[in-house]
């Protein structure tokens, strides 16, 4: 019934010896919340660094869509429907709260306008920047942002920060949105926001989000699938609950009675 | 007709006064002169001052354009320069001297389209392997690029073979016009640049690359295009340049010149065009006064180098070391002068005017991107290796409760 969003297909990369990730299947369909959790190491971030082009996998394919995008550059994985954003947030500190939304949507097709007509103030250039303007803010509205949207994005609170870089994400309008551990560093009120404003962007943006999170708190609230990573190798998968509980997972987290007594 | 009433309409909604005034300040400097120089009021080492004022600025603005903007280190801005000043030079002066003898602006037009040219060509040439890289590649590559054109032009036999190589002087006042103008353009056409959605991604990848690349900006791209249209303006200010002086030498675009021309864009801020243009010609000035007021002679001569240097390097430790935060704070100088703006506006405004600080439309980058660090951010990353060696400043606490 529902299309599966992203694909991925023996992913695996390794640096030299190192096998960083390998075989890794995961399968998200549209409209999902799908946890990536593992212990410190065990290749998450990795993982998105290759489904966001950082790194070139060195075995394994990934689609998005049905679109085979193994071997794009970043900005290329970025235009065909994949933001993510960041463990430590990066924002473009200097500039201003809007102008960070501005350079995601920068990228979308109704918002086209070249150098030259930048540089020679086309009556193009005008209308794209005034109906850039407006989408930056009812997106920054959505978010509770758009107060502040004059400020220095270094000089928003770190809650906010880490929503400005979700709306960043989903301003260059992507297919799947990649989180990557959005709870760090926040107490467990804000942990609550958080959740709710995933859940919120899940539904109203109708977005496919994939998310890497610590707290299991979070990953229990709102996740519906999740694939627990250890050492690079997948070692579950499927329903929360079942996961959780598995045994090898509870190993693979707290370590072995056996070995440690 | 209609197309037009729309273009106003939508002009009018993008316009304010206030993101404009440089080109106003610009336009009644350039009537003024125009007035000077029509009644022939100006005496010769002025008008002459004045010109170098106005190449100088353009040289910095284009600097401004990589070093603030993109957040790449450029050492070899006066190899663009002496790009333009020779190749347009010499051909004003040798290839078409007819056209020159009969018409100097048209052959300064062509000259300076020649030079912008093929100083943008070796720009390209240059940027291409250069700004792929990460780190401070540029500014090496640059820096060796400026000694290899300086030792190229030295030793062939058409530009000079060492020596002086002729070139047109064009008559002071106009020249200075002309300098005027051309700062005009390349200030409208850096400012649209800046101030459009490519700016911004330029100033994406200044202040944080991989991020900027993971919002689908073309960081190669955009780095290439931005290196290539400063080296134009440098090698038309080049091309100023030999028209002012009516002789260009290698040892005039040497490494130190390329400095020169740095310490005004590090002077005037980082990210802020008008700084630029102002510490350019607050420097030119000083340059040629300084020796005259304070009776340098013989070695003392290089004292205003010194000093310089001695402001530089005050102003480097000032914005970044960690133990001046709280100072650095209390006196901030953009603060300062946000207030001082505040207080001329109010002055005529009596209170209908509020000054409010608008990080909308400021372009400035903060100090601790001064190049006075290599960018580890972009190469060591705590998102992409595994030891955690560079940590970026942590924001605010989180802070207890709902934001």
């Amino acid at each position: 019934m529902s299309e599966i969003v992203l694909e991925t297909e023996n992913l695996g990369i390794s640096f030299g010896g190192l096998k960083a990730a390998q075989h890794v299947n995961i399968q998200i369909k549209k409209n999902q919340l799908y946890g990536l959790i593992g212990p410190n190491g065990a290749g998450k971030t990795t993982i998105f660094n290759l489904l966001t082009g950082v790194y070139q996998p060195t075995e394994g394919t990934f689609r998005l869509c049905g679109e085979e995008l193994t071997g794009l550059s970043q900005a290329q994985i970025n235009k065909k429907g994949i933001a993510r954003t960041f463990q430590n947030i990066r924002l473009f500190n200097n500039m201003s709260v809007m102008k960070n939304v501005m350079v995601g949507l920068a990228n979308r097709p109704e918002f086209k306008c070249n150098f030259l007509q930048s540089i020679f103030r086309t009556k193009r250039f005008y209308d794209v920047e005034a109906a850039m303007r407006k989408k930056a803010i009812e997106l920054l509205e959505v978010f509770g942002l758009a107060e502040e949207r004059a400020q220095l994005a270094s000089n928003l609170p770190y809650g906010k920060q880490r929503k400005l870089e979700i709306a960043r994400a989903l301003a260059t309008d992507p297919k799947l949105l990649l989180l990557d551990e959005p709870a760090a560093g926040m107490n467990p009120q804000e942990t609550e926001e958080l959740m709710n404003t995933i859940r919120f962007v899940r539904d109203n943006f109708d977005m496919t989000i994939l998310l890497i999170e610590h707290d299991m708190k979070l990953v229990a609230g709102i996740c519906e699938e999740i694939t627990v990573l250890n050492f690079g190798q997948q070692l579950a998968h499927g329903n929360v609950k079942e996961v959780l509980n598995d045994p090898e997972v509870i190993k693979a987290y707290l370590g072995d009675e056996e070995a440690d007594s | 007709m209609a197309y037009l009433k729309d273009y106003f309409k939508s002009v009018k909604n993008g316009y304010k006064v206030k993101n404009h005034i440089v080109y106003y300040v610009l336009g009644s400097v350039f009537a003024i002169l125009l007035v000077l120089v029509m009644t022939d009021s100006l005496d010769r080492i002025t008008s002459s001052l004045l010109g170098r004022i106005g190449y100088t600025m353009i040289a910095a603005i284009s600097l401004s354009l990589v070093v603030g903007f993109l957040g790449e280190l450029s050492l070899g801005h006066a190899a663009f320069m002496a790009l333009g000043a020779f190749i347009g030079g010499y051909m004003q002066q040798y290839t078409f001297a007819s056209l020159t003898s009969a018409s100097p602006l048209l052959s300064i037009i062509i000259a300076m389209l020649i030079g912008g040219t093929v100083a943008a060509i070796f720009g390209f040439i240059v940027g291409l392997p250069a700004l792929r890289l990460k780190g401070d590649y540029l500014a090496i590559v640059t820096l060796a690029f400026c000694e290899i054109v300086k030792v190229i032009f030295q030793n062939s036999k058409k530009f000079g073979n060492g020596n002086v190589l002729e070139t047109y002087k064009y008559d002071r006042g106009h020249l200075l016009l002309i300098c005027l103008i051309v700062l005009f353009i390349a200030l409208a056409v850096i400012m649209n640049l800046i101030k459009s959605k490519h700016g911004r991604a330029i100033m994406a990848i200044r202040d944080n690359e991989i991020a900027a690349r993971a919002m689908g900006v073309n960081v190669t791209y955009y780095k290439l295009m931005v290196f290539v249209l400063s080296s134009f303006f440098a090698g038309i200010a080049g091309v100023l340049f030999a028209n002012a002086s009516g002789g260009v030498k290698c040892d005039n675009f040497s490494y130190d010149y390329s400095i020169d021309i740095l310490v005004m864009v590090v002077l005037g801020g980082m990210g802020s065009i008008k700084g630029s243009m102002i510490a350019a010609a607050l420097i030119t000035y000083l340059d040629t006064k300084l020796p005259i007021w304070l009776n340098l002679e013989g070695n003392w001569v290089a004292l205003p180098q010194m000093l310089y240097a001695l402001i530089l390097i005050l102003i480097v430790i000032y914005t970044n070391a960690p133990k001046l935060k709280g100072i650095r704070e209390k006196y901030n100088i953009h603060n300062g002068m946000v207030k001082v703006k505040g207080w001329i506006f109010r002055l005529f405004a009596r209170g209908k005017y509020q000054h409010k600080p608008d990080a909308e439309h400021d372009y400035r980058a903060d100090w601790s991107k001064v190049p006075t660090k290599i960018e580890m951010d972009a190469i060591l990353s705590t998102d992409f290796t595994p030891d955690n060696t560079y940590v970026p400043d942590k924001p605010d606490k989180p802070k207890g409760g709902k934001n």
